[in-house]
């Protein structure tokens, strides 16, 4: 495996591709106990139109969520889950609109472990009766989740922004869409989306780089198979389709997320450099030591629930600023005013120097997290660039290309507000 | 992995782990007081409160630009509740030096900032700012009001606050509401004067530094800190039985999609001599892990629910289940839950159903020695509970755990109380009627 030095945060990366196409990174961590592995397809829930084998195919919203509950199915009557809990593992699996990955950590029997990992993802076993019985447990999850105002402010803000990207829908789909779901469709989408050259296996662990390396090679399927290509819909122009939109919920005090469309730079280093620019422009002006929040705090208008982030997904990227709010409005106003004053005058420059040191603390408290290093590493492999090159990326970013980011995409005519607000009692 | 424990002044005590495997390091200082009724709201804020400002920084803006210059360290107030004790204090977290420019000092600059908050807060007059105590108790009711916005946590406190009502337990740590309305700054600034004259205090340290030189730091840092009598009778009141001879019922009625079901039980006379490891097994078997009966029986075979697990709480001596539902599978998926206790009772665990609940708990005894953050619970709950063992040292009993013991404490529990939380629907129909 190729090898990398990062002398500057203590870490080093072994990288590799296999002849099937899957792509592999591992981080020793020698003295750690604990060892964590992602094995993850380039396959969420935003790919229901895609194009392979020289045609169109439209799937039903929320199969790839679907596949990842059953995925733990193993033809010989047992379930993976339970198979690694068994070992002591802990495995688990989440789908997002943009990927499906599936994930375990163990302080004993890694390579067992993670040769079942690689072994029952890539074994796709389906009945049309467990499908059946699966449809009842996701409806479950469905209705849990429009219970949750943190989901439903987000999805709502989403809506508004998007016009035809398929973020607009729940990633798990509809109680009515997932009822077009067959065993069929699962043993279709996976030979689609489950083969090594669309995924991705991403180790922190005290192990030998070229066991990882060996084990994959031997499990997994030898043929390097053509990646389908995603249709997310329609390009979508800058502006929100709609500015406000507001929901009851039985809440104690409103809810809100402010947002707006980032046009995505390419993948690779420009794609690495914006997300980067994005995260200190915002840290610098809307972060929790920045005198935005700070004085927003003391006037009563934000509390600690409050954050901001860059997502990127589905070919798309979103700024949003949420939290809880007595008058969202006047936080909107405020954010408006925020960014005019960075036009008129720009950033303050002892904010921007601070927050570029305390961007590295925390990056730097992140490799501290396996979960944290191994997803922002798969991330990085979809996205093409590598996650540990951010810390000397962050170094060079220049306060300029963090006040074009901030005047261009957060203008006042792109920004859309989605509240949920409490249900008022008569 | 070494740890170093010491008495720094009367009454504040340091555990320090060293380790040279992080790169970050972790520090906690914690006030302990009886959790109760009336003061849990008064101690809670105090945290807000002094985070606010200090002598030397006054505001939390100042405070911010300091912690940004330490490249990025987080000082941010706890509040935990650990069985019928409230711990209060700050919890900071640093890069470690050994990353950063030479002479940068991290851990000394993180220590005296985090005793300076403790112990030299922004006053005027020798009383604490009435804005920042305003303004911080307006959060805090937000915070009490806010339990209400995830249901899943609010379906198990509401349980617990109906269940414990007549003990300490019941309060949550941040207390009550009609508590929290009552703060008053003049009232706040003598409770905070008291609370850190009084209080038993736990700190603990992780990170690169030799455990001496972590305690001539904070011994420095913690200098002038008020010591008048300590108050060590705090403690838990563990209730072996059941409140009322039959199981009590409890119902919410809110507009939510899914119901959400929640049951109590106490651990019983297990709690007498409790064995730890068996009653984790025991959890881990019955709801507390993925190989569980519940989560395979309940959820898996059923599909009764989307979730139903179980846990345990050992300084209290209780077991929750907890389910979310369909409003008319309810009384399905309440006996299923009784039947799959039933089954642990009679001693119905294969061979691999228990292995596996051991290497669950087993595995995330050991994992613990990876993360600060679990260190840091583990050594203080275990420090509250009067118990001296590490995570290993437990991991090695959890080995030991037979199906007997396991049995016995699925005997020793008793129910105690149920909570379901239904839409509103029917209840609205009703009333346009």
């Amino acid at each position: 495996m190729n090898c990398k030095h990062y002398t500057k945060i203590g870490e080093t990366l072994y990288t590799a591709e296999l002849p099937n196409g899957l792509r592999i990174n591992v981080v020793p961590k020698t003295g750690f106990r604990l060892a964590y592995a992602v094995f993850a397809t380039n396959y969420g829930g935003a790919h229901r139109r895609f194009f392979l084998d020289g045609q169109w195919h439209d799937t039903p919203a929320g199969v790839a969520h679907f596949l990842e509950h059953k995925m733990f199915d193993m033809p010989d009557g047992d379930n993976a889950l339970s198979v690694l809990s068994a070992n002591g593992a802990q495995p688990n699996a989440f789908t997002s609109s943009g990927m499906t990955a599936y994930y375990f950590d163990c302080t004993e029997g890694f390579e067992e472990n993670l040769s079942m990992l690689l072994r029952f993802v890539s074994t796709p076993y389906f009945t049309d009766e467990t499908v059946g019985k699966e449809q009842g447990i996701i409806g479950q999850e469905i209705g849990m989740v429009e219970d949750s105002a943190g989901y439903v402010v987000y999805n709502r803000l989403m809506r508004m922004l998007y016009e035809h990207n398929p973020v607009r829908d729940q990633v798990a789909g509809s109680v009515e869409s997932i009822a077009e779901i067959t065993a069929q469709t699962l043993y279709d989408c996976h030979s689609a989306f489950y083969a090594p050259s669309n995924m991705v296996l991403c180790v922190a662990a005290d192990c030998d780089p070229d066991r990882i390396y060996e084990l994959a090679l031997d499990i997994l399927p030898k043929e390097k198979a053509e990646i389908p290509l995603a249709d997310f819909g329609e390009k979508e122009n800058e502006f929100p389709t709609e500015a406000y939109h507001e929901e009851q919920m039985e809440l104690s005090a409103p809810q809100f997320i402010i947002g707006a469309k980032v046009t995505p730079a390419d993948k690779g280093d420009s794609l690495l450099r914006q997300k980067i620019v994005a995260q200190l422009a915002l840290r610098t002006l809307f972060g929790s030591s920045g005198k935005f929040y700070n004085r927003l705090y003391s006037e009563g208008l934000l509390n600690r629930d409050y954050d901001y982030e860059i997502d990127y997904t589905a070919g798309i990227a979103t700024v949003m600023i949420g939290g809880e709010s007595t008058d969202p409005q006047a936080v909107l106003r405020e954010i408006n005013a925020a960014i005019a004053e960075v036009k008129a005058s720009g950033l303050d420059k002892d904010a921007f120097e601070r927050a570029k040191k305390a961007s590295f603390g925390a990056r730097l408290r992140g490799l501290e997290d396996f979960d944290n290093i191994s997803i922002a590493l798969v991330t990085g492999l979809f996205g093409d660039y590598c996650s540990f090159d951010s810390f000397e990326v962050l170094e060079s970013i220049q306060i300029g290309e963090c006040e074009s980011f901030l005047t261009e995409f957060m203008a006042p005519d792109r920004l859309a507000m989605s509240v949920i607000t409490p249900i008022s009692k008569v | 992995m070494e740890t170093v424990r010491t008495q720094l002044l009367n009454g504040v005590w340091l555990t320090a782990l060293r380790s040279e495997k992080f790169k970050t390091g972790c520090l906690s200082i914690n006030l302990l007081t009886q959790l109760e009724r009336d003061t849990a709201a008064f101690n809670a804020v105090t945290a807000y409160v002094l985070r606010r400002g200090t002598r030397y920084h006054p505001d939390m803006q100042s405070i911010a630009s300091e912690l940004d210059g330490l490249y990025g360290t987080g000082i941010e107030p706890i509040v935990r509740k650990i069985g019928e004790i409230q711990c209060v204090g700050f919890y900071a977290s640093f890069p470690d030096d050994k990353y950063l420019p030479a002479g940068s000092d991290i851990f000394e600059k993180t220590a005296q900032l985090t005793c300076e908050m403790l112990l030299t807060p922004n006053t005027k007059g020798g009383l604490l700012l009435p804005q920042y105590v305003e303004s911080e108790k307006e959060k805090l009711l937000e915070q009490i009001r806010g339990r209400i916005n995830e249901k899943r946590s609010y379906a198990i406190f509401r349980l617990v606050e109906q269940m414990c009502g007549y003990e300490d337990y019941a309060v949550s740590r941040y207390g009550t509401e009609d508590t929290a309305e009552s703060i008053y700054y003049q009232k706040l600034t003598k409770h905070y004067r008291n609370l850190i004259a009084t209080s038993p205090v736990e700190i603990f340290y992780c990170g690169s530094m030799e455990a001496d030189k972590v305690a001539a730091v904070l011994s420095d840092a913690l200098c002038g800190m008020p010591r008048g009598e300590i108050n060590y009778d705090i403690g838990t009141d563990i209730r072996m039985n059941a409140v009322e001879d039959s199981v009590r019922m409890f119902e919410d009625r809110l507009s939510v999609t899914q119901g959400k079901l929640v049951m109590g039980w106490r651990l019983g006379d297990c709690m007498e001599e409790p064995d730890f490891a068996a009653i984790y097994v025991f959890n881990a078997v019955y709801g507390g892990c993925v190989t569980s009966k519940l989560f395979m029986n309940v959820r898996e075979k059923l599909s009764l629910c989307y979730y139903a697990s179980s846990l345990v709480d050992t300084h209290k001596g209780l077991m929750l289940v907890s389910s979310g539902v369909d409003f008319d599978k309810v009384e399905d998926a309440k006996a299923e839950i009784f039947a799959q206790l039933d089954a642990v009772k009679g001693g119905e665990v294969t061979a691999d159903e228990l292995d596996a609940a051991k290497r669950a708990v087993y595995s995330e005894l050991r994992g613990c020695l990876d993360c600060q953050g679990e260190l840091e619970g583990f050594y203080l709950a275990n420090t509250i509970d009067g118990l001296d063992f590490t995570p290993d040292e437990l991991a090695a009993l959890v080995d030991e755990v037979t199906l007997d013991d396991v049995v016995a404490v699925a005997n020793s529990v008793v129910l105690d109380a149920v909570y379901f939380l239904r839409n509103d629907e029917q209840e609205a129909e009703a009333d346009e009627l």
